[in-house]
């Protein structure tokens, strides 16, 4: 299936419920696999929070389960973060603590969008993802702190999924058009520097950076 | 592995004025992720306002064995019960 052009807020739609729901599949893949019961009720939880996330965005698109559903995989507006494999437990605190992190500036600020539905929705959204973060960044912490292993595990995770943040903060012209009319905030604003004293504190200037970067962009849908 | 983690008494209070009640227990290396997990377990249907974890092994219980002594004695004094009060209505939780 060829990329349906449409409006740039859906587009916007799309890409923002498109990350909660690759994200929350992605943490469903745990469920009765997560190293102990506790954190599989933990993970279930967020995949939960994200799911619901995606659910609104995604109806205020469209039809929310054809869109969920009935796309070939190339028409999904996800960042390439929230679709890296779980890996162990620690690849996937990582990726949650980096995403949510950057997920968490966005919904503070997109609190005040110009657009009625996604100001609500983010006001609704951003005590879930504050959890998120919070959890994500205790695991880091003792996971960082536990045994050489765990340590060597959570630097691992780290690595994999660092070289994906830099898109997060990219703007192409449909995201341009939509920050330009209110609708969204500008992740440029959101800063780099600031994210990486939000997500690794400590870590410095020296972020992971041991791991190639991911290709300029994805295949497009249409050959 | 789980077992590798202490054990912690989980207590919910299900709205204000009311007590903490005990729900269950959960594992966790520490009081911060009991609390993590306390919530996700036992609070994911908006059944409290407050949590409360305590670590299992610091909790000094009864001996089932001396139940007799301990319990028996207070069957046949009624006159202990307040069951000869009147209780306004508008008392909750009593």
């Amino acid at each position: 299936m060829a990329t349906i052009a449409v409006d740039p807020r859906t587009e916007y739609l799309l890409r923002v419920g498109d990350d909660s729901l690759v994200l929350g599949q992605r943490l469903s893949e745990w469920c009765g696999h997560a190293p102990v019961l506790e954190v599989d009720i933990s993970l279930a939880n967020l995949a939960l929070d994200l799911i619901g996330q995606a659910t609104l965005l995604l109806n205020e698109a469209g039809d929310g389960d054809r869109l969920a559903f009935h796309r070939d995989v190339l028409d999904f507006k996800n960042c390439l973060l929230v679709e890296q494999p779980n890996g162990d437990f620690a690849q996937t605190i990582a990726r949650h603590l980096l995403y949510t992190t950057w997920q968490h500036m966005l919904l503070q600020r997109l609190t005040g969008s110009s657009d009625r539905f996604l100001a609500e929705f983010a006001h609704k959204a951003v005590k879930e993802v504050a959890y998120h973060r919070e959890l994500a960044r205790e695991w880091v912490i003792r996971l960082g702190d536990g045994t050489e292993e765990s340590a060597r595990r959570m630097a691992d995770g780290l690595d994999w999924n660092w070289r994906f943040v830099a898109e997060l903060f990219e703007v192409d012209g449909t995201l341009q058009s939509v920050i330009d009319h209110g609708i969204a905030p500008d992740p440029r604003e959101l800063g780099r520097l600031s994210f990486r004293n939000c997500s690794c504190p400590g870590r410095g200037a020296a972020g992971p950076a041991s791991r190639s970067a991911p290709a300029p962009r994805r295949p497009t849908g249409t050959p | 592995m789980s077992s590798d983690w202490p054990l912690w008494e989980v207590f919910v209070r299900a709205k204000g004025g009311l007590s903490h009640r005990h729900v269950g227990s959960v594992h966790a290396p520490d009081g911060e992720l009991a609390l993590a997990h306390a919530r996700d377990t036992y609070t994911r249907r908006l059944e409290g306002v407050s949590l409360w974890v305590v670590p299992s092994a610091k909790i000094i219980a009864s001996d089932p064995d001396r139940a007799g002594e301990l319990f028996e004695p207070a069957e046949d004094k009624i006159y202990r019960h307040p069951t000869f009060y009147d209780i306004p209505d508008e008392v909750k939780h009593i």
